[in-house]
């Protein structure tokens, strides 16, 4: 019998989970925000996230080709960016500037810093806040779900946040509307109770911990009260579920330990509401995590580990 | 930040995958027609053999020695003549002369071969020198060295080894449920001998059964605690069951002894007593043989020597053709490139396979998740060990402790990009080695 016996190294057992599984589990849990998306914004929602989705996962592939290295999108994470990115855009965000987000975020952020690993921010978030500045009209151009005789419509508005920043109470909706996300706002960061059901579903298969959400979302509830907000309406309004859960958490750009999360998701949450309160912007979660992205190295070199053995051992209590 | 602490130390759940084998108690191996005795059983110096080609030997004859202090007698295994020394290339890659004895069937035993007058802790530490006894989890260890530090004042516990949390293998266990009054009989040896007041023994509770049966046969001893350890690879690692166990953390470069423990494995402490009451050298191995590509698997108790080949036809043979045959457990066990490898000591399993699976599996860019680190048992940051031993900055493996790597494989198993980290860390040790003796 000829001996084809393997050479190898151990471990010779491998965990099932690898990256594209990992990405897959994201967009599963993006999609009951999606479908909301769809339900509350009219299949213009559906369009954007098509096309951000189609023109990502395309720039991914030219560019690779382009820099001659392996085709990556089978990794879904050009999927997942594209999701994101158009999230993070208003319905009525035009085609074309949606695919300059796209190319922007794929190209620019990630293939040209050496792809899936490498970028030092967020494609999606940086993604949006090119786009936040480059085109400022049409990212603050918000369509409101108005609930009439007929169903839910779309009317022109402001978002939430907005309302706040003018101190215009009376014209905020419900907490109900809020929780369910009709509201005005970004396409896929309305849903609060959607974000937070995939939310628990990526907790759940261990592909997040809940360090970042929790102490991001926890930070922006004590801060509101410090700072006299209403604490659920900062938390429903704007991009705080999105982004503590979806964009935050984003393995490459955020610090590997727990001691490194936690300050990570701190500063998310603090700089969050310095922007809305004191800030000229009325939302800040893309600024914050952009900002604490950036800072991932530093915070990475403060937060090693201890290894075992190393220091001596601390008596309990 | 105390709310932070972790409980006990990290690791991973692997999949066990002892049904097999767990409820089948050792089978005895006939003896085979040969013999291929390594005289490299142990880490290490290698022995001298004692024997040439056309002697005739008998069981327990000591037929390899050496004078360095850390080493193990070797014994032959069964009765016959040596027809050959040959040189073989280890397991750990190490060149060493393996007697070749053609047996008699007849397993007549040697003279030298009774019971040690044992009275005092010198003659029990030479004792268990004399019976060649290595440990017996995997690692291979010479056990006298671990029963006799320079602070012997300072060792007041025993720590009895039961973890067995490699996949598949079960020997470990039914050496807790079918030899239980060795192990017994065995721990009252250590601490008769070596005055260890505490004892702690560490069992997965993947094994129900056996901290059951351990409990209730302790019961009425005194100073014994049965420790049910959470069943997440590796908490049979010495420092880590060391740990889980009594709370002590062996410091760097440092070993039990050092903060007053002794750490055995239980069929180690089992073939003490054997070995007392019988003053038969450690000539025999139980190992569990499982995995897709055999037919029967269950436990063998096989003679050292044994070739895998032969083991194997014991088990049925073959059920498939296998393409991947382990030495030991998945997670920390050798690949051997021919089944003519002979078993020694610290055998613990033989896993044949039909698939080599992940042999072929594509790796993919770190994504930064901190898998690996959540998952190290010390702690350590396998990630960030790659990045460095790439850029060849052996400033930051140092920093880092690359050094303190056990080589248990949790990184590499978590490693969702599929990056061969436990390897990198193998390299990057050899790299610091290679530099230090510049």
């Amino acid at each position: 019998m000829a001996n084809r016996l393997v050479i190898k190294s151990s471990p010779h057992l491998k965990s099932p989970m690898n990256t594209q599984m990992i990405m897959r589990d994201v967009i599963i849990a993006l999609i009951p925000a999606f479908i909301c998306s769809v339900v509350i914004f009219g299949l213009r929602a559906l369009l954007l996230v098509s096309i951000c989705v189609a023109s990502c996962v395309v720039f991914e592939y030219l560019s690779r080709l382009v820099m001659k290295r392996d085709n990556s999108i089978s990794d879904l994470s050009a999927v997942v960016t594209g999701i994101l990115l158009a999230f993070n855009l208003p319905v009525t965000f035009p085609i074309w500037m949606a695919v300059i987000g796209s190319f922007f975020a794929i190209v620019v952020v990630k293939q040209l810093f050496g792809g899936l690993g490498q970028n030092f921010v967020n494609p999606a978030i940086a993604g949006r806040v090119f786009l936040l500045i480059s085109f400022a009209t049409p990212m603050t151009d918000w369509l409101l779900p108005q609930k009439g005789e007929e169903g839910v419509a779309l009317v022109a508005g402001a978002t939430p946040l907005v309302h706040i920043a003018r101190g215009e109470m009376e014209a905020l909706p419900s907490l109900t509307d809020m929780l369910l996300g009709i509201r005005g706002g970004c396409l896929g960061e309305t849903a609060a109770l959607a974000l937070l059901v995939g939310a628990a579903y990526l907790l759940w298969r261990g592909v997040i911990r809940p360090v970042i959400p929790a102490t991001f979302l926890g930070t922006v509830f004590v801060l509101s009260l410090l700072m006299g907000q209403n604490p659920l309406y900062q938390l429903l309004s704007g991009g705080v579920i999105l982004g503590a859960c979806f964009m935050a958490t984003d393995y490459v750009t955020s610090p590997s330990t727990f001691k490194g999360k936690l300050i990570f998701a701190f500063g998310c949450g603090l700089i969050t509401m310095m922007i809305r309160v004191y800030g000229s912007y009325p939302e800040g979660v893309s600024f914050a995590i952009l900002f604490m992205n950036i800072l991932v190295p530093h915070i990475n070199s403060l937060t090693r580990t201890k290894p075992f053995g190393v220091l001596e051992p601390k008596k309990e209590g | 930040m105390a709310f932070l602490k972790k409980n006990g130390l990290s690791g991973v759940h692997v999949p066990h995958r002892k049904e097999n084998t767990e409820e089948l108690p050792a089978v005895r191996m006939p003896v085979p027609a040969k013999v291929y005795i390594s005289m490299q059983q142990h880490i290490g110096a290698p022995c001298k053999p004692l024997v040439k080609k056309g002697d005739s030997v008998k069981v327990g004859q000591l037929i390899g020695t050496s004078d360095a202090f850390v080493s193990a007698p070797v014994h032959s295994s069964v009765s016959g003549t040596v027809t050959d020394m040959i040189e073989i290339i280890n397991v750990n890659s190490a060149r060493a002369v393996c007697v070749v004895i053609e047996t008699d069937g007849l397993q007549t035993v040697d003279e030298s071969v009774r019971p040690p007058q044992v009275h005092d802790a010198a003659r029990f530490i030479a004792a268990i020198r004399d019976s060649g006894l290595v440990g017996l989890g995997g690692a291979g260890f010479p056990t006298f060295i671990k029963l006799n530090p320079k602070n012997i004042d300072q060792v007041d516990t025993l720590v009895v080894n039961g973890a067995e949390c490699e996949p598949y293998i079960t020997s470990d266990y039914r050496t807790m449920m079918d030899h239980t009054d060795d192990i017994l009989e065995g721990i009252e040896l250590l601490r008769k001998y070596l005055t260890l007041p505490h004892v702690y023994i560490g069992i997965e509770k993947n094994k129900p059964k056996a901290i059951e049966l351990m409990r209730e046969r302790t019961e009425k001893i005194g100073g014994i605690e049965i420790v049910p350890l959470d069943a997440k690879y590796p908490k049979g690692a010495e420092k880590v069951i060391a740990y889980e166990t009594t709370g002590r953390m062996v410091p760097e470069g440092k070993l039990p002894n050092d903060v007053g423990l002794i750490v055995s494995n239980v069929t180690s402490v089992a073939f003490i007593a054997q070995y007392l009451r019988t003053g038969m050298p450690l000539i025999e191995k139980t190992l569990t043989v499982d995995g897709s590509a055999v037919t029967h698997p269950q436990n063998v108790t096989a003679l050292i020597g044994t070739t895998c080949s032969d083991i194997i036809d014991f088990c049925g043979g073959y059920r498939t053709e296998p393409r991947l045959l382990l030495y030991g457990g998945p997670m920390m066990g050798s690949a051997i490139l021919s089944d003519s490898y002979p078993i020694i000591k610290n055998n613990n399993a033989l896993l044949a396979f039909a698939e080599a699976g992940e042999a072929q599996m594509q790796e993919t860019p770190c994504i930064r998740c901190g898998k690996c680190i959540e998952a190290c048992p010390y702690n350590l940051m396998p990630a960030q060990f790659e990045a460095a031993y790439k850029a060849r900055d052996l400033e930051t493996l140092n920093k880092l402790k690359v050094s303190l790597c056990m080589e248990c494989g949790c990184c590499s198993y978590i490693c969702p990009a599929r990056r061969p980290l436990v390897q990198t860390n193998r390299l990057a040790k050899a790299l610091l080695r290679a530099q230090a003796k510049k």
